[in-house]
């Protein structure tokens, strides 16, 4: 129906992901406003447990997708399919590593605009609005579309809020998707330890240059561990090859945006400063005061990295262990 | 191999942001232009491809407006063989599905065995015109490439998953994918490139373009963050920041 919201559910095992309930809760509110109710889809192993989360998020119908997930395009044309047959105001996704791949098939098998990276929706004159960074989170585009809109939302965007709706699940009637036009995976690896994804984590902790050398990055670990973070760097760091390119912040690295970022010893180049500028508390650690870094930090320290990050990941160990 | 890469042409990534008079568009005056640099990984890919067989043509294509010619021409003096500029003065502000409408309009008369495009222009950061391409195409695609092989008409990819994990794809060409960084180191393109390009064709076209798919109603500028604060110095300063953490921030 017109007003009605699918949003596809990112899970694993049943557990939904955290950027998955926060689209939930956006649709939710979005919902309300054009008189329309929320559907989620989900897909893969575990699906039917996912349905509670799901409901309790504001889902008022969860449907199932029959389809094998790591066949992106079979899982987009499940989707496709969906949104046919609904053709609901707005399809939306999670600007995941999986929602940002997911979302351009679904738009190129429906025909339909996507607006992507957006960090609000909202309802005006009965169409939906997506509010999108542009230029590198320099600029803010809106926009909207008549009819089906699609959009992806950048975690961290919306807080999760619980919002019960009835949650009733149903498998979806979907035509056998077509299998894999062309493009098989082969395999998976998993990395050394299962890692917090850098562009969802609530917490990321970023070294630059001023560390010298790839071994001291334990600094910058040890202090990510204890905050239950993630690990982000500097082009520099990078390009000197102390670092993956997976955890590149900046302009042509991710884009994050998280509760609180702590940088260290990094300048805060343009560049930087487009991956990192929306987190909601920027700490900066730098021992030149004239460091453009300190210009967003909400609270600086003027100092020695190594000095300053043992002593703060040992306050943040204390503060963990009081409770 | 025919190999064919897109480029977009997009303002430099130290332009300050000015809002045009328009209201839905950036104010061009005075903005240096570059190719956006994830379509350098593309441009580089598709060399590395072509020296490796030791045969092959290196297509580079741009729905830009006129003064494209230089990125173009960039891309030539790396090493590409030839390109077509398809012209539109407005194609920064082109959509994602009339960009991928132009792009496709003009590659599925070139013969492409290999598609290339960046994972995303840093002008409007879509990241969706590569996808939309195979789409209009009917070709296989893989986004966000950091490792590219191609033998025997199939090619061999890499792409970070979730969580830190690895995929590794098998696609069978010809086939659209699109670049991030890693894949490898784009190339200067020396003095004897340079010169090469001069004699190096750029066929000019204009654009076939539909209508608009989605409406821009307004660009504005970020509100400003608040004001960078400095609460101290070395070491001692962390009690002071774990209170502002724990009692302003609440983050802890
Ligand atoms: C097209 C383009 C794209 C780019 N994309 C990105 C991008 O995506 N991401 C990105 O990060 N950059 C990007 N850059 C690069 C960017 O311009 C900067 O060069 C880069 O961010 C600098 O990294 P840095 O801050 O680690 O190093 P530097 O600028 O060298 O800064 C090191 C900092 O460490 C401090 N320091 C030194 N020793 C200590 C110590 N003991 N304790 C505390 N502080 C110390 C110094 O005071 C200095 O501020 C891009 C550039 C271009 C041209
Ligand atoms: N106007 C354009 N001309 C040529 N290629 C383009 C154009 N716009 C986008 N592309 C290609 O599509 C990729 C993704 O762009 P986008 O979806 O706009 O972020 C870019 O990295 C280019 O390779």
């Amino acid at each position: 129906m017109a007003g009605d919201i699918l949003v596809v559910a990112e899970h694993s095992d049943g557990a939904v992901k955290r950027p998955s309930l926060e689209a939930l809760t956006c649709a939710a509110g979005l919902a309300g406003s054009l008189g329309g109710s929320v559907t989620a889809l989900v897909a893969g192993p575990g699906a039917a447990d996912a349905a509670s989360a799901c409901g309790a998020h504001g889902a008022a119908k969860v449907l199932t997708l029959d389809v094998d997930v790591a066949d992106t395009n079979a899982w987009a044309a499940a989707v496709a399919g969906v949104a046919t047959e609904a053709s609901p105001a707005l399809v939306l996704f999670s600007h995941t590593a999986r929602g940002k791949d997911l979302a351009p098939r679904v738009a190129g098998k429906l025909d339909r605009p996507l607006a992507s990276d957006c960090t609000e929706l909202s309802v005006d004159g009965g169409a939906v609005v997506a509010r999108r960074p542009v230029y590198a989170g320099k600029a803010l585009v809106n926009v909207s579309a008549s009819g089906t809109l699609l959009a992806t939302l950048r975690p961290n965007a919306v807080p999760a809020t619980e919002n019960a709706a009835a949650g009733e699940t149903s498998a979806a009637d979907v035509k056998a998707p077509e299998k894999g036009l062309g493009a098989v995976l082969a395999e998976i690896v998993a990395a050394a330890s299962e890692k917090i994804e850098l562009t969802e984590a609530a917490v990321v902790v970023s070294g630059g240059r001023g560390l010298k050398e790839a071994a001291n990055f334990n600094l910058v670990e040890d202090l990510a561990a204890a905050l239950g973070g993630a690990v982000g760097a500097s082009r520099a760091v990078v390009d000197a090859g102390w670092r993956p390119h997976t955890e590149q912040v900046g302009q042509t690295g991710k884009t994050v945006s998280p509760n609180l970022y702590i940088a260290i010893a990094i300048s805060g180049a343009i560049q930087h400063l487009a991956g990192m500028r929306t987190s909601n508390y920027i700490v900066a650690i730098n021992k030149d005061p004239e460091a453009p870094i300190f210009k967003v930090a909400d609270y600086g320290i003027v100092g020695d990295a190594f000095e300053v990050v043992p002593r703060l990941t040992e306050a943040v160990k204390a503060a963990a262990a009081a409770g | 191999m025919n190999i064919v890469v897109c480029i977009k042409r997009v303002p430099a990534t130290d332009t300050r942001i000015k809002v045009g008079a328009d209201g839905t568009s950036i104010d061009e005056t005075q903005v240096e232009s570059i190719i956006s640099p994830y379509d350098e990984f593309a441009v580089e890919a598709a060399l590395q491809l072509k020296e490796a067989a030791g045969a092959g043509e290196v297509t580079v294509v741009s729905l830009g407006p006129a003064e494209t010619t230089k990125e173009l021409r960039t891309c030539l003096a790396m090493g590409a063989d030839k390109a077509v500029l398809l012209k539109d003065g407005d194609a920064a502000k082109r959509d994602a599905q009339t960009t991928a409408a132009a792009l496709a309009a003009c590659i599925s008369g070139l013969n492409a065995d290999l598609v290339l495009c960046g994972k995303q222009a840093v002008d409007r950061d879509q990241g969706q015109v590569g996808t939309l391409l195979a789409a209009k195409l009917g070709l296989p695609c893989v986004t966000e490439i950091k490792k590219l092989e191609v033998a025997d008409g199939k090619a061999t990819v890499e792409r970070a998953g979730d969580g830190g994990t690895t995929e590794t794809w098998n696609v069978t060409l010809p086939a659209v994918l699109t670049t991030t960084k890693g894949l490898n180191e784009p190339r200067y393109a020396g003095l004897k490139g340079i010169m090469a390009a001069k004699k190096k064709p750029i066929e000019e076209v204009d654009a076939a373009l539909d209508d608009a798919h989605i409406t821009v109603k307004s660009l504005e500028l970020p509100p400003p963050r608040r004001e960078g604060r400095i609460i101290g110095e070395g070491p001692d300063a962390v009690d002071e920041l774990m209170r502002l953490l724990r009692e302003e921030a609440k983050v802890l």
